[in-house]
């Protein structure tokens, strides 16, 4: 049984029937999966799609976890970048093949660390160190209130950038040199015994990486803890006094969404190749900020959505306008390198502008799938039918030709709400009218009632109804 | 002899230069309704806030129950500044967040009303359930407490139920009329399972009917849920008809105490809130 009733989105009442809207996202999602594994083996593996689909998934669990600090939490951090920095180069340093050591650490004899970690546990490592990190700084600066928070935080992913370029630590880090050979997503291509590949996975792996971390992110969000985050970001002094430890749970948020950057970062490290701390500047920051902003500050949907967005205009859709175009032999004016910057600009101008709350707001995908609120003119239009009905057989007992009149005025108001609704309240008051005309003497009070309690009707249910569908015509 | 709940001795909270609370000393039994009424700026939520380990108090201590669980005494700037009473009584410094004194059992609602408002109503109750959680952070972060989390749903929506707020769980908290985020407020507050509870001018913004509606529902729950409750108020109606006690505070300090009719014909209370004819 479904309750026709908007429900919070993370206080799904718990019934034994899983929902259609649950059914449908579900589905959306795995024919996306689906979607990018046929698209790996038909188009060539050197298309930008791919670029696109990889850097996408990266940026969306980075993305999400902001969310889930900034969104969520309200805790206002810029450390993303720093975070990110850290679980690139933990996976790395752990997992670049022994006999490459030598080579990468050219100016370290080799480096300090002479083992090399699989793929998924390094991963896991990468998003511990991240979290420890996290925990360490986030002793003192936690306290701090909304724009210190994020100052103290750009502060120390600054800080962090700084020390690993920092020559001392280079056994480990390669100082200011980039870390390379380490495994990246190219290296899950199946490859036959010739050496050609015989099943591409390049793209799919990021996409189950991140699937499986938003997964466990969005599990979080449900449990009571997501619910004591939610409750810190509203009201801090109302949730202290609900007995919610603020600095535990800020902790908690603080390392959680560190941990899901380290992995983010960790990812990007796989997709470019090769890292270097002087490239995760809060510049990288300010761009996952702005996928969260338009993607919808409190929705997980919105941050993955924004994320693919952002970065096919930013590295695809727009490529054409760095390019001179001819028509004929006149050159088109602006289109030169960079102009595509400029367009971006103005889009996401356009986007924050004319979508104030992101593109998804605070809804997930679920939402757009669930039946709308009972109201609107249908609903307006069946209540008045009902009342009409009642009231015919309230009267039909005393007097059948009242009762036929009635029935008729009902039909006519309905008729009148379909052609506008501003003449309806006459077309009752007329109707009614003319019922009473007709009814006895002894009938007219009670066909008074009638109108009256019609009109009320019409009356609490237009505006309800015009309501109703402002907001319909506001939120789509 | 009566149990005690709470007991305030001597306690003196003071900001800088100003004295907000000086010398409150006040009692409160098991099973009573006691109420503390003062003019604006009396001092009274301020002394709520010390209960509730909001702030720390300069001077004196709270006891819940027999245990300290709050205990000042001028340090620091403040010792050449002080300007209360008592010094040189009170020891150790004991001082507990906010949300350690709520599990001890003190509960309290906010004067300007503090919902969780992008938030349901079932919501807002069950994050007062959270602190009771038996499930670590992981097995609740991975969902793998479902039991538990159907428990508290069905305890939560049980309460709502009580209140009278069940058909609204799933509406946002923000879009209740007034009244009844009100009464969400209280609801929230209950589910913390408090044995104390502290009410700040629960009746404010309320008509003299819904005035009436509150006081039969402070007096309901308070029997079914076997508490002692403290409240702030400024409607007399209300103190008059429910409390068993008064306190009344003025500048701070405390000026009467009483059952009703007693602070009712208390002069220093008539001039408190009436003024003195100018001789």
């Amino acid at each position: 049984m479904m309750r026709n009733m908007q429900s919070g989105t993370y206080a799904q009442p718990q019934e034994k029937t899983v929902k259609l809207s649950t059914v449908i996202s579900a589905f959306i999602i795995l024919a996306v999966y689906a979607a990018v594994f046929v698209a790996e083996q038909t188009l060539p593996s050197t298309s930008i799609l791919f670029t696109v689909l990889k850097k996408g998934a990266t940026y969306a669990l980075v993305a999400v976890s902001m969310n889930l600090l900034n969104g969520f939490t309200g805790l206002f951090s810029l450390g993303q970048a720093g975070f990110m920095l850290i679980g690139a180069y933990a996976y790395g340093i752990l997992t670049i093949p022994v006999e490459q050591r030598a080579n990468v650490y050219q100016y370290y004899n080799g480096g300090i660390v002479q083992f090399a970690l699989p793929v998924v546990p390094a991963l896991i490592i990468a998003g511990l160190v991240a979290a420890a990190f996290a925990f360490l700084i986030g002793l003192p600066v936690l306290r701090l209130k909304s724009d210190y928070l994020a100052i103290a935080t750009l502060g120390f992913a600054e800080i962090i950038r700084t020390i690993f370029q920092w020559d001392k630590l280079g056994v480990l880090t390669n100082g200011s040199n980039l870390l390379r050979e380490y495994p990246t997503f190219s290296d899950f291509n199946i490859r036959g015994a010739d050496g050609e590949v015989t099943l591409y996975l390049s793209t799919l792996v990021p996409f189950i990486i991140a699937g499986v971390c938003i997964a466990l992110i969005v599990l979080l969000l449900r449990s009571s803890y997501g619910r004591a985050f939610m409750a810190i970001r509203d009201d801090e002094i109302a949730a202290e006094a609900m007995g919610i430890n603020l600095a535990k749970h800020k902790q908690i948020a603080f390392c959680t969404s560190s941990f899901f950057a380290g992995i983010g970062g960790a990812m990007l490290a796989m997709y470019q190749n090769t890292v270097q701390a002087k490239a995760f500047t809060s510049a990288m920051t300010y761009e996952i900020l702005l996928i969260v902003v338009i993607g919808g500050i409190g929705s997980v949907t919105g941050s993955c959505i924004g994320s693919f967005l952002f970065v096919a205009c930013s590295e695809w859709w727009l490529r054409f306008l760095d390019q001179k175009q001819m028509i004929g032999n006149f050159e088109v004016p602006l289109l030169r390198n960079g102009f595509r910057l400029v367009v971006f600009s103005i889009i996401i101008m356009i986007v924050v502008l004319f979508f104030r709350q992101g593109i998804m707001g605070t809804k997930e995908l679920p939402d757009l799938f669930k039946p709308k609120k009972g109201g609107g003119k249908k609903a307006a239009k069946r209540s008045v039918k009902e009342k009409a009905e009642a009231a015919k057989e309230a009267v039909k007992a005393d007097n059948p030709d009242a009762a036929e009149a009635i029935e008729e005025a009902a039909q006519d108001a309905a008729q009148a709400m379909t052609d506008g609704i501003a003449n309806v309240c006459d077309a009752v008051q007329a109707a009614a009218q003319e019922a009473a005309e007709q009814a006895p003497t002894t009938l007219q009070e009670k066909a008074e009632a009638v109108k009256e309690e019609l009109k009320a009707e019409l009356a609490g249910d237009i505006p309800a109804a015009a309501e109703a569908d402002a907001e319909e015509g506001g939120e789509a | 002899m009566r149990e005690i709940v709470m007991q305030m001795d001597n306690v003196t909270m003071q900001f800088g230069g100003v004295v907000a609370v000086d010398s409150l000393s006040l009692d409160i039994y098991k099973d009573e309704i006691v109420a503390l009424i003062g003019p604006n700026g009396a001092g009274k939520t301020t002394a709520f806030n010390v209960a509730t380990g909001v702030y720390a108090p300069t001077n004196g201590r709270v006891l819940l129950r027999g245990k300290i669980i709050a205990q000042g005494h001028p340090t620091g700037k403040m010792r050449s500044m002080y300007a209360g009473t008592h010094i040189g009584e009170y020891g150790k410094l004991i001082s507990h967040t906010p949300d350690k004194i709520c599990k001890m059992g003190m509960a309290r609602t906010f004067q300007n009303i503090r919902l969780f408002k992008n938030m349901t109503v079932l919501e807002n109750v069950l994050v007062a359930r959270h602190m009771r959680l038996n499930a670590g952070f992981f097995q609740s972060a991975l969902n793998l407490n479902l039991h538990e989390e159907r428990r508290l749903r069905r305890e939560c929506s049980d309460l709502l139920d009580m209140l009278g707020l069940s058909d609204l769980m799933y509406e946002n908290a923000a879009s209740l009329p007034y009244g009844k985020q009100r009464y969400l407020e209280i609801a929230r507050a209950l589910a913390t399972d408090p044995r104390l509870l502290l009410l700040d001018e629960p009746a404010a913004g309320m008509n003299p009917q819904e005035t009436d509606e509150l006081s039969d529902f402070i007096r309901k729950i308070k029997e079914d849920f076997k508490l002692t409750v403290f409240l702030i108020e400024h409607h007399m109606n209300l103190v008059m008809d429910i409390s068993d006690r008064i306190y009344v505070l003025d500048f701070g300090k405390l000026i009467a105490e009483g059952t009703p009719e007693e602070i009712q014909k208390n002069p220093a209370v008539i001039a408190a809130y009436l003024g003195v004819e100018e001789e």
